[in-house]
C-alpha cells in the first residue's frame, strides 16, 4: 500500500488544525483545533504503523487519545471556570498573567 | 677582676665569635619554677581591675600597687637564685602555644642574667611609679582604670622580656603597644590625648611590621623563632640573612624606642598622665627597642653591616632628640625629647657589638632610675602648678617644692653626666667604645656623641633655671605646693638610684660580670677616666655654662621668643612631622582617593553596568510575555518549525 493519501491527509487536516488554533479566539474552537492536530498525528502513527507491520505506531495512538481525553477534561474545567468568571469564551479576554 | 679573666679566657677559646656568647638553657629549678607568678602578679590585677568594674573603685589602687611589689618581692627572690648560678639560663615550660608539624612555639619563661636586669627595672621602678600615682591620680575618676592599665602594661613588659623565643616576644611587645594606646589616650575626653594615642599606635605599627617580618624570616630561613635554635644557626646561616634580620629587627626597635625616622610619636605621647610617660615612655617600654636588639646579640655578631646601621640610628637619633629637648617649653616634652635622645644613646652602644651592649644595658638601667625620676618630678611640679607644663610660666619653685627639687636636681646631675653620679659612669664607655670600633666612621659616632653629651648637660641645665631657680612667672592663681608622702617618697627612692646606680653597676665591673653570659665581654678594658669621658665632662660643663649664660645669667622672657632658624626648627620636632605628613601620610591619602574613585568608577562600575544592561535587557525582553495564549502559539509555532527544519536539514 502507499502511504501517500494516509500522509496527505494528515498534513491537511494537522494544517487545518493549526491554523484554526492560531486564528481563532472562541476556546472551545481551538480546543477543537487541537484535537484535529492530535488526530492527524494519529493517523499518520496509525497509516505508518500498517506500513511497516508494526503495531508501535497503533500503540501510541492510544496513548495519544487517552492523552487528548485527559487534556479535554482539564481544559474544559478552566474553560468553565473561566466563563463563569468573565461571562467570556475568547482566549483573548484571559490574558492577565503577562509582564 | 679574677672572674673577669676568667669568662673572658673562657669565651675566647670558642670558636670564631669569641666574644658573643651563644645562648644555653637548662630547665628551669627551684624558685626558678615559679618564674610565671611575675606574669600572674600585674596579670590578676588588670583583670580584677577592669573586670571588676566600679565595685573595685575604693580599693583599687591599693590591689593596684600590691600586685608590682609582689611581682618585685619575687624578682628579687629569682634574682640572688640567679646569682649562685650565674652561667645558666634557666628556662620555665608553661605550654605550647603553637604546634604544626615541626614548627613548635612554647610560651616559655626564659630567666637568665638579662632578663632578670629588666624584671628588677621593670617592677622595681614601676612599683615606685605605681605607688607615686596614688597620690598624682588621687582626684581622677578613672584611677581604677588607670591602675588596671598600669597593672596590664606590666603583665604585657614582663612577658616581653621573658619569652624564650620571638614569637612570645612579639605578644608582649604587641601588649605593651596596646597599654601605651589606652594609656597616652587615657584622658579620652581630650581630643588631642586621643589623636596622640591613635598616632603612637599607627606609628608603632611600622615598626611592628618590620619585627613581624625578621620572625617570618627566622621561621623561613632557621625553621625555628626560639632564641636558642636562631642563635645556634645564624652563625651558618650566612651574614646575608642575619644583615636582613638585622635590620627588620632594627626597625622593630626604631618604632618601640622613638628612634629616627620613627620618633615622631614620643613627644605627642606626653598628651598622656605623668606617671605613664615615667613608666611606659621613659623608664621601661620605650627600652623595649634597646633590649631586642641586645638579646638578639649574636645575630648582630654575624653581620657588622646591621651594627654600623644601628649605631648610625642610635647616633642620628641622640642629637635629634637633643636638640628638641633644648628648644621645647613644655617640660615633659623636653624630657620626651631628652628621652629620645638618651634611647639613641642606647641603640648607639647595641651598634657596638659586644664593646657596646652591657653599657648600652648599664645606661638603659640608670636611666630608668634617673629619667623616671625626672619625670616624677615633672609630675610633682604640675601637679603643684594646676596642671601648668609650661615652663615659662615656672621659675623660682625650688623654695615651694623643696624635696622636689632636691630629687628632680640629683636626677640633673645624672643625666648631665657629672661624677660621681650616674650618668657619667654609664655613658662614658659608650662615648669611649665609638672611638675604638667601626674604624674611620666611628670617630664621627664618636664625635657626635660627645657633641650630644654636651647638648644633654645643656637642655637640661635650661630646664633647671627655667623651672627651679631665677625669677618666678608663675599664673596669678597658681599656689605651688609641695606633693604628699605618697609622691615624695618613690621620688626620693629613685633619686637614690639617679645616684647610685651608675657607679653600682660599672665599679668592679658588676655589670658586665653578670651579663657575660648572655652578650659577651667587652674586648677592651677602660679604665673609669679615658680621655674621651675627660672631654665629654668638659662639653657637659660647658653645656652647663652656656645654659646659665642664656638662661641663668639674663632672665627667661615669659613668652617664647622668636629664635634662630635652628630652634624654630626644633620647637617643630625638627619637622619630622611635617616630614612624615608630605611623605607618607598625604601621599597615602591621595593612594586612598585613587583607589576609592578606581572602585567607584572602575571595579564598581564594570559590575554595575553589567547588572544594568542584564537588567534593562529583560526589562525589554519581558515584553514577549504578552498573556495572550494565540501569541504563545505562535512562537511555539515557528519554535516547531525551526526543530523540524533542523531535522530537516541535518538529514539532507
Amino acid at each position: 500500500m502507499s502511504p501517500v493519501h494516509y500522509v496527505a491527509l494528515a498534513v491537511i487536516l494537522f494544517v487545518i488544525g493549526g491554523v484554526g488554533v492560531l486564528v481563532r479566539r472562541n476556546a472551545i474552537v481551538v480546543f477543537m483545533c487541537i484535537e484535529l492536530m492530535l488526530n492527524a498525528c494519529n493517523l499518520a502513527f496509525v497509516a505508518f504503523a500498517r506500513l511497516h507491520a508494526n503495531l508501535d505506531g497503533q500503540v501510541i495512538a492510544f496513548f495519544v487519545m487517552v492523552v487528548a481525553a485527559a487534556e479535554v477534561v482539564v481544559g474544559l474545567a478552566i474553560l468553565m471556570a473561566i466563563y463563569r468568571a468573565r461571562r467570556s469564551a475568547s482566549v483573548d479576554d484571559a490574558n492577565l498573567l503577562k509582564y | 677582676m679574677t672572674t673577669l679573666t676568667a669568662v673572658a679566657d673562657g669565651a675566647a677559646g670558642s670558636a670564631a665569635h669569641a666574644l658573643a656568647a651563644t645562648l644555653t638553657t637548662v630547665p628551669a629549678t627551684g624558685a626558678l619554677k615559679l618564674s610565671w607568678l611575675l606574669l600572674a602578679f600585674p596579670l590578676f590585677g588588670a583583670v580584677v581591675l577592669l573586670i571588676g568594674g566600679r565595685r573595685t573603685d575604693r580599693w583599687g589602687h591599693l590591689l593596684g600597687c600590691a600586685m608590682p611589689l609582689a611581682a618585685f618581692a619575687y624578682g628579687v627572690i629569682a634574682f640572688f637564685t640567679l646569682l649562685g648560678d650565674t652561667d645558666r639560663s634557666q628556662d620555665q615550660h608553661l605550654y605550647t602555644y603553637i604546634l604544626v608539624g615541626h614548627f613548635q612555639a612554647n610560651v616559655n619563661l626564659l630567666v637568665d642574667q638579662l632578663s632578670i636586669c629588666f624584671v628588677l627595672l621593670i617592677t622595681g621602678v614601676g612599683s615606685m611609679i605605681i605607688i607615686y600615682s596614688v597620690g598624682y591620680m588621687a582626684h581622677d575618676r578613672g584611677r581604677r582604670r588607670f591602675f588596671g592599665y598600669m597593672n596590664l602594661f606590666l603583665a604585657a613588659m614582663l612577658l616581653l622580656v621573658l619569652a624564650d623565643n620571638y614569637l612570645v616576644l612579639y605578644v608582649g611587645w604587641e601588649g605593651v603597644g596596646l597599654a601605651s594606646y589606652l594609656l597616652i589616650g587615657f584622658w579620652q575626653e581630650r581630643n588631642s590625648a586621643a589623636v596622640a594615642a591613635k598616632k603612637a599606635f599607627v606609628v608603632n605599627r611600622v615598626g611592628d611590621a618590620g619585627l613581624t617580618v625578621a620572625i617570618f624570616l627566622m621561621f623561613s630561613a632557621f625553621g625555628t623563632v626560639s632564641f636558642t635554635g636562631v642563635f645556634h644557626q645564624v652563625p651558618s646561616g650566612g651574614s646575608g640573612v642575619a644583615t636582613a634580620l638585622g635590620f627588620l629587627l632594627l626597625l622593630g626597635a626604631c618604632g618601640k624606642s622613638a628612634q629616627v625616622p620613627l620618633q615622631s610619636w614620643l613627644l605627642d605621647a606626653m598628651e598622656g598622665p605623668t606617671p605613664v610617660s615615667a613608666l611606659i615612655h621613659a623608664a621601661t617600654m620605650v627600652t623595649a627597642g634597646v633590649y631586642l636588639l641586645v638579646r638578639s646579640n649574636p645575630i648582630l655578631a654575624v653581620s657588622e653591616d646591621a651594627q654600623i646601621g644601628i649605631a648610625i640610628v642610635g647616633t642620628v637619633t641622640l642629637l635629634f632628640g637633643g636638640i628638641i629637648a633644648a628648644a621645647k617649653d613644655d617640660i615633659k616634652k623636653s624630657l620626651a625629647g631628652s628621652t629620645m635622645s638618651q634611647i639613641g644613646y642606647m641603640t648607639l652602644g647595641a651598634g657596638l657589638g659586644p664593646e657596646g651592649y652591657v653599657f648600652s644595658i648599664a645606661l638603659l638601667l640608670a636611666h630608668g632610675f634617673y629619667k623616671a625620676g625626672l619625670f616624677l618630678g615633672a609630675g610633682s611640679v604640675i601637679h603643684g602648678m594646676n596642671d601648668e607644663q609650661d615652663m615659662r610660666r615656672y621659675g623660682a619653685l625650688a623654695r615651694a617644692l623643696p624635696v622636689t627639687y632636691v630629687t628632680f636636681g640629683l636626677a640633673y646631675l645624672a643625666i648631665a653626666g657629672i661624677p660621681p653620679f650616674s650618668g657619667f659612669f654609664v655613658k662614658d664607655p659608650i662615648i669611649e667604645g665609638d672611638f675604638t670600633e667601626h674604624g674611620a666612621g666611628g670617630w664621627i659616632l664618636g664625635i657626635c656623641a660627645l657633641i650630644g653629651a654636651g647638648l644633654t648637660a645643656f637642655y637640661m641645665t635650661r630646664m633647671m633655671y627655667m623651672t627651679w631657680w631665677g625669677k618666678r612667672r608663675w599664673a596669678q592663681d597658681a599656689h605651688p605646693h609641695e606633693s604628699p608622702p605618697v609622691m615624695t617618697w618613690p621620688m626620693i627612692v629613685l633619686a637614690v638610684g639617679s645616684v647610685g646606680a651608675g657607679g653600682f653597676l660599672i665599679i668592679n665591673d658588676r655589670l658586665q660580670n653578670f651579663l657575660a653570659p648572655v652578650v659577651g665581654v667587652p674586648p677592651v678594658e677602660h679604665g673609669f677616666f679615658t680621655v674621651a669621658g675627660g672631654v665629654a665632662l668638659l662639653l657637659a660643663l660647658a653645656g652647663i655654662a652656656l645654659g646659665w649664660a642664656m638662661y641663668g645669667r639674663v632672665p627667661v622672657p615669659e613668652t617664647a621668643p622668636h629664635g634662630s632658624p635652628l630652634t624654630v626648627a626644633a620647637r617643630n620636632e625638627l619637622y619630622g612631622n611635617t616630614i612624615n605628613e608630605s611623605l607618607v601620610m598625604r601621599p597615602g591619602q591621595w593612594l586612598t582617593r585613587l583607589s576609592v574613585y578606581f572602585d567607584n568608577r572602575g571595579v564598581d562600575g564594570l559590575v554595575n553596568s553589567l547588572a544594568a544592561l542584564v537588567g534593562g535587557t529583560s526589562g525589554r525582553w519581558r515584553r514577549i510575555q504578552t498573556g495572550f495564549v494565540r501569541s504563545y502559539a505562535l512562537s511555539m509555532f515557528f519554535g516547531a518549525v525551526i526543530v523540524v527544519a533542523l531535522l530537516l536539514a541535518v538529514r539532507l
